[in-house]
């Protein structure tokens, strides 16, 4: 049963040049405690998607049903994490999860109810021993974690990650990664996740949704990803089915939506700094 | 923090801030200065006689501490002599009901600065008041900036002393009343500091509050907040910093436009005590009023300050460099 119906999605946003079409028709339909990631270049619009889902957009056609439903504005069923963490810095650990909690649970559970339920979510992501600390005395793997404990701790219908992993080391994104499943294993969510990372995709996701470039950008292939869970990624780098969908998934970005960029641009007089224009890009 | 932890932390910093390294080029400063004033004031000539260097500031320091002395003695004096005429009265008849008569001696130079210091700070508290809340406000709304921007860059460059006759006059139209808890030209002096110093916590208060990261406004809008929750858990602390800026930038405005103020309103202050230095013109005249401008700056120095350690107390980002 369709849980969270993307339905025939459109937007397009005013520029001076006239209305600039992001996405063209997007359509998914996703089943309860199913993990979607949403994969593609960056500027093709998966961003957008995911906030369309999480109401920070409004779709210029199409909508967002949930359970049947359809949902305006933003919500805490549809929780996000976002992609820098966005923790309140005046806040403590404990404090960005509380602000959360006594937002939503406000009426439906008691004080001490509500300071069990916050341990519990920042026991989840293992970071009830910095429940005092601010974000800025927390590393950057930690300030994720906290931010998912935040989203987790408001019951989301559908939960959204908009890169969750994306400004970590390597190393500590494989264990974010490891610590994500666990918590999916016991709490079964239905999650949308955004990622630029192939191996992250394959290893997390039941499907993946692989997009077209941008403009008018809109689903290109979903893969089902047929692994046993729980899956261990040493054990799958030699499985061939995990290496076929791995490279199912390249061809995709790297065949089919190639994304040509040129690597100078001409009409700029001025130098740009080597890795500025990657970040605007995303 | 332990009490004990504090005081060494309290130590260290004493220790840090008063070793010689820190201390030598500000005290060289202090000396040359000294120097170049003590040298330069006797070639200056006025009908007052020479511009007061410093022993002669420092003379008239003394002396106005003398005068504060002696005034107070003679104010002690007033009371015991007004009690010991009321207990009499009222062993003469049970009935008589005891009249306190306020002692009415003029204010001294030490009082003035306390008339001063709480002029300034009603002025500064109700400007606070008003271009905080204003300044969320318009911080928040778009459309509530383009419609009062013009009139705050107008208002803004606006000297006191343009003010000061309109205030006056306001003030003594619409506050009648036979028993004033407030003197007028103190109420006159208050209002001209507000009108003045309200626009930098005004204006910074806006910037900071309209530029708040958008995926702290993302996090609300998911949360639903409402809008009182929105305002005291992500607005204002975001803008604090910024906030701060614009209270000690105001603050500084707040204490030089009151000198003026005073002067003009004749309210019992600094201000006023310079002008009646003026206008006494003895010999002594500007050597007191030089122990007034140090004194005045020592005091606008001090209250910013005071703004940098309540700023201190209250801003989240510790890492942030504060001077």
């Amino acid at each position: 049963m369709t849980h969270l119906d993307i339905s025939k999605v459109s937007i397009e946003f005013p520029t001076p040049k006239g209305p600039f079409k992001a996405l063209d028709n997007v359509s998914l339909k996703i089943k309860k405690g199913e993990f979607v990631s949403l994969i593609g270049h960056s500027g093709c619009g998966k961003s957008t998607v995911l906030n369309i889902v999480a109401g920070l957009y409004d779709a210029t056609e199409g909508g967002i049903l949930l359970d049947g439903k359809e949902v305006r504005g933003p919500g805490p069923e549809r929780a996000v994490v976002f992609q820098n963490h966005s923790l309140l810095p005046w806040l403590t650990t404990y404090q960005n999860v509380e602000l959360a909690v006594k937002q939503v649970f406000k009426g439906r559970k008691t004080k001490k109810d509500m300071h069990d339920w916050i341990l519990h979510n920042l026991d989840l992501v293992q970071m009830t021993h910095a429940m005092d600390k601010r974000p800025a005395e927390i590393s950057g793997g930690m300030k994720q974690r906290v931010g998912i404990a935040r989203a987790l701790s408001m019951e989301p219908s559908v939960l959204l990650m908009d890169e969750p992993f994306g400004a970590l080391d390597a190393l500590t994104r494989a264990h974010l990664q490891d610590s994500l499943m666990d918590i999916q294993k016991d709490l079964n969510n239905t999650v949308i996740m955004i990622t630029h990372d192939v191996d992250e995709a394959v290893l997390l996701s039941d499907r993946i949704v692989m997009m077209t470039n941008g403009p008018a950008a809109s689903i290109g292939e979903i893969l089902s990803v047929d692994l046993e869970r729980p899956r261990n990624r040493l054990e799958l780098a030699d499985n061939p089915k995990y290496v076929q969908y791995r490279a199912q998934v390249l061809k995709f970005l790297y065949e089919k939506q190639r994304k040509v960029e040129p690597i100078t641009q001409p009409k700029k007089v001025t130098p740009t700094p080597p890795d500025h224009d990657e970040k605007v890009a995303s | 923090m332990t009490v004990q932890s504090a005081y060494t932390r309290l130590f260290d910093i004493l220790k840090d801030s008063f070793s010689i390294k820190k201390c030598l080029f500000p005290l060289l400063g202090i000396i040359v200065f000294l120097a170049l004033w003590h040298s330069s004031a006797n070639r200056i000539q006025t009908s007052l006689g020479e511009f007061p260097g410093p022993v002669v500031v420092y003379e008239q320091w003394n002396s106005l501490v003398a005068d504060h002395v002696e005034e107070r003695d003679k104010e002690t004096a007033f009371f015991e002599r007004q009690e010991i005429r009321n207990a009499k009265k009222l062993v003469k008849d049970p009935n008589y009901v005891v009249k306190e008569r306020a002692y009415t001696g003029k204010p001294t130079f030490f009082d003035q600065i306390f008339t001063s210091l709480y002029t300034v700070l009603a002025g500064f508290g109700l400007a606070s008041l008003i271009a905080i809340p204003l300044g969320i406000l318009i911080g928040l709304n778009g459309h509530v900036y383009s419609a009062l921007n013009p009139i705050i860059q107008i208002f803004k460059p606006v000297s006191p002393l343009a003010w000061l006759p309109l205030v006056t006059m306001v003030v003594s139209a619409s506050y009648v009343t036979d028993d004033p808890i407030f003197a007028k030209s103190f109420l006159t002096s208050m209002f001209t500091v507000t009108l003045c110093c309200m626009w930098p916590t005004l204006i910074n208060t806006a910037v900071g509050v309209a530029a708040i990261e958008q995926d702290l406004l993302n996090v609300s809008k998911v949360l639903r907040l409402n809008w009182i929750t929105h305002i005291s858990k992500i607005v204002i602390p975001s803008a604090i910093p910024m906030m701060f800026t614009g209270l000690r930038l105001s603050l500084g405005i707040a204490w030089m436009v009151l000198i003026a103020a005073e002067m003009l309103a004749q309210n019992p202050g600094l201000g006023k005590f310079v002008w009646d230095e003026f206008q006494n013109g003895s010999s002594n005249s500007l050597g007191r009023i030089m122990v007034a401008v140090l004194v005045i700056g020592f005091i606008g120095f001090l209250l910013d300050r005071v703004m940098l350690m309540i700023q201190r107390l209250s801003s989240w980002d510790k890492t942030q460099v504060l001077r």
